[in-house]
C-alpha cells in the first residue's frame, strides 16, 4: 500500500538570518492511506508549521513532501482540492450562520451539502437544529463540530486537524475522538495533532515531536515496548518526601510525580524489589509499590531526556 | 491549629439575563491550600473565578477573598491576589527584568524590594543570564514559569491560576507544579483550574463544577472512594457526563 502522505527531510526556519529559529529539523515519515495518525508534542514543537507545509500554506526551506501523490510545492492546487484542514484557531465566518458557512465551503469546492451529506451526517446533524444561528454565537463544542463538518464537506481524501482538542474538557475530548474513529472507518486518512499525551493510544500510529525534531514514530504499543526499562509506581502519605527519597536511590534513574503516584524509572536490571529494600513503611506510612506498564507520557519524557 | 479561611463563598450566583452561569455555589478554601477548581467547558468556572478576583459583580450571595468582600471591596481584593491567565500575558517586547519591574511597580512595591527580590527570583529560575533578554524569545516552558513567578512576585495571599500548564511539555509541566508546591509551602494559597486530570491529584482538595453548580468537593482520594473509581479522570467523567448545558 502506498503512503498517502510522504515527508522527506522537511526543514523550516523562522526569524532572521542572524538569529534563525528552527521550527522543523529534518522531518521524515509516511502516513498510510486510511490511517489515523497522531502528531503529539507540546506547544512550539513544530506541529502547526508541519501542517501548514502539508496543506500548501507554507513553503518548506528544505526537503520535500507529497500528499496523495501530489507535491506540496509544485502541485499545490491539486492538494488544496483534496485535503480538508481544520486550523487550531476557529476560522469560519462568525457572522455567517451555520448553514451559510456549510454552503460557502461546499460551493468553494464545487459541491453541495446534499451531495456529501452522508459523510458529515453524524456530526452535522448534531448542530443542524441551530443551522440559522450565527457561527460566532455557538458554544465551543458546537463550533468545533461545525468546523469539522466544513472541513469534510468536499469529501477530502486526507484530513488535517491541528489541535482540535486543545483547551477542551475531558468529556468533549473523548466524544471528538469517537467522531474521528468513525471517520477513519469511512476510509479518510486523518492527521491530527495534540499536546495531550493520553490521546496517543487512540491513534493507529503516532509521531512524538519536540522542538522541531521527531523523537519516535511507531504504533502506540510499539513505543511503549521500546521503553525498555522497568517502571514502578510508588505512593505514600507524604508524597513530597517520598519523591526526594526515590530520587536518591542508586537503582532509580529518574523519578517524577504522575497523578496519584510517583513514577520511578529503574536503572537497567533493577526492579521494584530494590525500592522495597530501601523505602520502608516505617518511614513512609501508606506505602504502596507496584510495577506498571509505561504510558506514552512516560515514553515522551524518557525520550526528551535522552 | 487554626485553619484560617482565605476564601468563603456562600450561595454565590451570577446571572446573565435568563442564564444562570453560576448557581448558588458555596465553599471555603483554607490558607496555604492547593485548591483545584475543575469543570467541563461552560460549567461556569471562569465566571466564578472572575467574581472571586473582583472583576465581575455577583448577582447574589456572599463571598470574601483574602478578608475582603467581593461586593464592596473589589479593589482591595485585586491588591491582595495574584492572577495568571491561560493566555500568556507578560509583555513579549520587554525583557524579563522589565516585565518584573513593570508588574511589581503596578502593585506598588518599593524599588529596593523589587531589586532584592528580582535577584533571588532570577537565581531560583536559573535565568540570571537571560535577565536582559526579551520575553518573546524565551521557550514556552520558561514563559509559563516566569509568568507564575511574576504573578506571585508581590507576595499575594492567594494566586489564581487559569489553566497554567495547557500545551506545556510533560517535563516542564512537572517543574511548574514544583513551583506551585514551593509557593504553597511559603504560605500562598493556590486556586488552580486544569484539564489535566493527573494534576487534580496534586491538589489538596478538588471541586468539580457541573452546569453552574459545585457537584463535588473533597480530597482526590475521598472523591475516588465516593464514586468508587480508580482515577480522578473517571470521577470527572462520571460527573461531567451529567451536564445538560453545552460547552462555551
Amino acid at each position: 500500500m502506498s503512503g498517502s502522505v510522504i515527508i522527506n527531510n522537511i526543514g523550516k526556519l523562522y526569524g532572521t538570518k542572524k538569529m534563525p529559529v528552527t521550527a522543523l529539523k529534518d522531518i521524515s515519515f509516511e502516513v498510510e492511506k486510511g490511517e489515523l495518525f497522531g502528531i503529539i508534542g507540546p506547544d512550539g514543537a513544530g506541529k502547526t508549521s508541519l501542517f501548514r507545509i502539508l496543506t500548501t500554506l507554507l513553503l518548506p526551506d528544505s526537503g520535500n513532501a507529497s500528499v496523495d501523490g501530489f507535491d506540496v510545492v509544485k502541485d499545490y492546487k491539486a492538494i488544496r482540492n483534496r485535503v480538508g484542514y481544520m486550523p487550531g484557531r476557529f476560522s469560519l465566518y462568525q457572522d455567517l450562520t451555520v448553514a451559510e458557512n456549510m454552503d460557502f465551503f461546499a460551493t468553494i469546492f464545487n459541491t453541495t451539502i446534499k451531495e456529501n451529506y452522508d459523510l458529515v451526517k453524524d456530526i452535522y446533524s448534531q448542530i443542524e437544529p441551530f443551522k440559522d444561528r450565527k457561527a460566532g454565537k455557538l458554544s465551543g463544542g458546537m463550533k468545533q463540530k461545525l468546523a469539522l463538518s466544513c472541513a469534510l464537506i468536499h469529501r477530502p481524501s486526507v484530513l488535517f486537524l491541528d489541535e482540535p482538542t486543545t483547551g477542551v474538557d475531558a468529556v468533549s475530548r473523548k466524544e471528538f475522538w469517537e467522531m474521528l474513529r468513525h471517520l477513519k472507518n469511512q476510509g479518510i486518512t486523518i492527521l491530527v495533532s495534540t499536546p495531550y499525551m493520553d490521546e496517543a493510544s487512540i491513534c493507529d500510529k503516532v509521531a512524538l515531536i519536540q522542538t522541531g525534531s521527531i523523537l519516535s514514530i511507531n504504533t502506540p504499543g510499539a513505543i511503549v515496548n521500546e521503553f525498555g526499562k522497568t517502571l514502578v509506581a510508588v505512593k505514600a502519605d507524604k508524597m513530597l518526601q517520598l519523591l526526594k527519597d526515590l530520587k536518591e536511590l542508586d537503582s532509580v534513574e529518574d523519578a517524577y510525580p504522575f497523578g496519584e503516584y510517583h513514577h520511578a524509572v529503574m536503572k537497567k536490571g533493577a526492579g521494584e524489589d530494590s525500592i522495597k529494600k530501601s523505602v520502608e513503611v516505617e518511614t513512609h506510612p501508606g506505602l504502596q509499590i507496584k510495577t506498571i506498564t509505561p504510558n506514552i507520557e512516560d515514553c515522551f519524557m524518557a525520550l526528551m531526556k535522552n | 491549629m487554626v485553619t484560617e479561611k482565605i476564601i468563603s463563598v456562600t450561595q454565590l450566583t451570577k446571572r446573565f439575563g435568563d442564564f444562570i452561569a453560576v448557581d448558588a455555589i458555596s465553599f471555603e478554601v483554607t490558607k496555604g491550600e492547593i485548591f483545584g477548581f475543575l469543570g467541563a467547558n461552560g460549567a461556569g468556572k471562569t465566571t466564578a473565578m472572575r467574581m472571586l478576583c473582583g472583576l465581575s459583580l455577583p448577582t447574589s450571595g456572599k463571598a470574601s477573598v483574602a478578608g475582603f468582600d467581593v461586593f464592596t471591596q473589589p479593589g482591595h481584593i485585586k491588591k491582595n491576589i495574584g492572577y495568571m491567565s491561560q493566555k500568556f500575558s507578560l509583555y513579549e517586547d520587554l525583557t524579563i527584568k522589565e516585565n518584573i519591574r513593570f508588574y511589581a511597580g503596578i502593585y506598588g512595591k518599593s524599588d529596593q524590594f523589587i531589586k532584592d527580590k528580582t535577584a533571588t527570583l532570577l537565581q531560583q529560575l536559573h535565568l540570571e543570564n537571560e535577565a536582559n533578554k526579551l520575553v518573546g524569545s524565551l521557550p514556552l516552558g520558561w514563559k509559563q514559569k516566569l509568568a507564575f513567578s511574576v504573578a506571585i512576585f508581590h507576595e499575594p495571599q492567594i494566586v489564581f491560576l487559569d489553566e497554567p500548564t495547557g500545551g506545556v511539555d510533560p517535563v516542564t509541566r512537572r517543574e511548574f507544579w514544583n513551583l506551585i508546591y514551593q509557593a504553597a509551602e511559603s504560605g500562598i494559597t493556590i486556586f488552580v483550574t486544569t484539564h489535566y486530570m493527573d494534576e487534580a491529584e496534586y491538589c489538596n482538595r478538588v471541586s468539580i463544577m457541573v452546569d453552574g453548580r459545585i457537584d463535588a468537593l473533597d480530597t482526590p482520594s475521598q472523591l475516588k472512594k465516593t464514586y468508587s473509581v480508580e482515577s480522578m479522570d473517571e470521577v470527572f467523567l462520571k460527573l461531567a457526563r451529567k451536564a445538560v448545558r453545552a460547552g462555551d
